[in-house]
């Protein structure tokens, strides 16, 4: 009789757990990086900073470009984060400016994964001559220190807005090309990837469907934080002067109003640290995808 | 032996990678929209039909663009890199008064960020879970992500009016100019705003590293049978467990130096130091297209000589490298 009563808790058992390996990988993934600390707190963020920006003018309905007070006015409860050194409202510029900076950097990030995976995927998987030649590339384009390439592509092709997100795209695309080589020439040979070479799978069908999804994780990893790069990026060479001039984000604000930071430090404090809040929540974002693809970390960070 | 060719075919090799920067930089040139010849009549402020002819035999734009590039080559090879317009010197001139600062700037800051990010990793790897470990990760964290020029104005903030102890400004005191040991310190004393600025990017990213590098090492075997032999705690982390914690350090270094070039840029402008950072910002705003090409070819000429001394520190620290590869 005993032994009943124990069968019956057991098969319940049995079913749920069913139920729970049935659920996908991506929604481990999810369910996991749910449970990271730092992953929730920069999805957090970035979530707030992008509904900041996107509806920030409901709240807050001040033109970036108007002139609303005199220069270097500190902040009060006309311009809550203060005026710059024309006198336009910096909260304004930060509600403004965060969609070109967000935009650039997403959109750079996403042109410096293409071309990085692109690269990285045909040097791996194809091997001797290809990946000589791509590698050769590749090491040309790493002895060239990214920011000032970009700087002087800026300079040579004007500063729009474009040509900033394709000159950060260009430069720095090296280390997702190494990373998804390393992975391609990791998953190359291992046998689920030969058993589908094998069944007649050809290089295309292998390389996007049998090959990128396997060597995904990392490459999700590098582009997180391929975001924060183009964002600090995008600051610098609107730092520099190399801003586009049409376009208010919050780098440019940077430069404009640097040389005044002893008399105005608001003007200048407030964007760097909206970047800086940006650039922490995807490398957060990041950590917490890293703890939820890998494993072997998990338990280490 | 071996040593001797791999060193010469390293040579090589660098030799074919800065070749092909300088065609880079003739073809960047001559594909950005504008004729440079009207730019340099533009910048003397107009110049009649006859003037643009002549600029235009002066600098060959008469002939072949292969005939070109030949002499460019050739003109760069024997140290012609152009005349700056705007500085009114050759190019080459402007960047050899340039450069020591930045390298001194460049390898105060490296140093700044190995030393005491190796040392602050290895420390919170003995109690990955302690409050020290956790104060290093978060500060790592905010090193990171915090934009280099953001910082640098910061610190320029607190240092130039609320705590007025450290000179936030150019490279050594022009009211009263010191001499001899004098003027080292005075040197030392403007370059560390500039260099804590600069380092705190790389620290950050060194103590991450070297955190989680010891922590595996300290759980590895080797470690183990070194504790086992009765070794002291001090040698088996400071000789056993710390070689290994070095290597991939020092390859992420030798990733790097570009983003250390590009990132004195950064703090130079903002620091006012009296490197090729402020030469590209002035380059920059004056279109100065000669010295900005020739700042981007010393860049990368630096960044391949620093693999090169990467390569060989790999060498000492790890002598499985050494044997042959």
């Amino acid at each position: 009789m005993t032994t009943l009563e124990t069968s019956a808790p057991l098969t319940s058992e049995a079913t749920l757990l069913p139920a729970w390996s049935a659920a996908s990988p991506g929604r481990i993934a999810f369910r996991q990086y749910l449970r990271s600390p730092s992953g929730v707190i920069g999805a957090v963020l970035l979530i707030m900073l992008v509904f900041g920006t996107l509806f920030g003018p409901l709240l807050y309905p001040v033109d970036p470009v108007d002139i609303v007070g005199g220069p270097f006015s500190p902040p009060d409860a006309e311009a809550w984060l203060g005026t710059d050194y024309l006198g336009r409202d910096v909260l304004a510029g930060l509600i403004y400016g965060g969609r070109a900076t967000l935009t650039v950097g997403a959109v750079a990030a996403l042109i410096t994964v293409i071309i990085g995976v692109t690269v990285g995927a045909f040097s791996g998987y194809f091997g001797g001559a290809v990946d000589t030649a791509l590698v050769k590339i590749t090491e040309f384009f790493q002895i060239l220190p990214p920011l000032l390439f970009a700087m002087v592509l800026v300079t040579l092709f004007g500063p729009k807005l474009t040509t900033i997100t394709l000159a950060i795209g260009a430069v720095s695309w090296t280390s997702a090309a190494r990373l998804t080589r390393a992975e391609f020439m990791r998953l190359r040979n291992l046998d689920f990837i030969k058993a589908s070479r094998a069944a007649g799978a050809g290089d295309g069908h292998l390389i996007l469907r049998v090959v990128l999804p396997n060597a995904l994780p990392p490459i999700i990893v590098s582009a997180t934080l391929a975001i924060g790069v183009a964002i600090l990026f995008e600051g610098g060479l609107s730092f520099l002067g190399l801003g586009d001039p049409n376009v208010v984000s919050w780098g440019r604000m940077l430069g404009q109003n640097r040389n005044y930071v002893l008399d105005a430090w608001w003007a200048v404090t407030f964007p760097g640290a909206a970047m800086f809040l940006a650039v922490l929540a995807v490398s957060l974002i990041g950590d917490g995808i890293n703890d939820a693809v890998n494993p072997r970390l998990r338990r280490r960070t | 032996m071996t040593f001797a060719i791999q060193f010469l075919r390293r040579t090589a090799n660098a030799v074919m990678l800065l070749l092909a920067v300088l065609v880079l930089n003739f073809c960047l040139i001559h594909l950005a929209p504008g004729d440079p010849v009207q730019v340099i009549a533009g910048e003397m402020g107009g110049a009649s039909p006859e003037v643009v002819a002549a600029l235009r035999v002066k600098y060959g734009l008469d002939h072949s663009l292969l005939e070109q590039l030949l002499s460019y080559l050739g003109k760069v090879v024997t140290g012609d890199f152009g005349y700056s317009y705007y500085f009114n010197e050759p190019v080459l001139q402007l960047i050899g008064q340039r450069l020591p600062a930045t390298l001194y700037l460049a390898a105060a800051s490296l140093i700044i960020a190995v030393l005491i990010g190796t040392l602050l990793g290895v420390i919170s790897a003995r109690r990955p879970n302690g409050l020290f470990s956790h104060t290093v990760t978060i500060f790592s964290l905010i090193g990171y992500a915090a934009p280099i020029f953001w910082t640098g104005l910061m610190l320029l903030l607190l240092f130039g009016s609320v705590w007025p102890i450290l000179p936030v400004a150019g490279m050594a005191d022009v009211v009263n100019p010191k001499s001899g040991l004098a003027y080292v310190a005075d040197v030392a004393r403007h370059l560390v705003l500039p260099s804590v600025t600069l380092g705190v990017v790389f620290l950050a990213q060194y103590s991450r590293l070297a955190r989680v590098n010891m922590i595996d090492a300290l759980s590895a075997d080797y470690v183990r049978t070194a504790r086992a032999k009765g070794l002291p705690e001090y040698v088996v982390i400071g000789k056993h467990a710390l070689r290994n914690t070095l290597i991939p350090i020092v390859t992420v270094v030798g990733l790097q130096f570009g983003n250390l070039f590009a990132g004195a840029v950064l703090v130079e402008t903002v620091f006012s130091w009296p490197g090729l950072g402020r030469l590209v910002f002035d380059s920059i705003l004056r279109r100065d297209y000669p010295t900005l090409m020739a700042v981007l070819f010393f860049s990368a000429m630096m960044v391949m000589i620093a693999n090169i001394l990467t390569d060989m520190v790999y060498r000492w620290i790890d002598p499985r490298i050494r044997g042959g590869r």
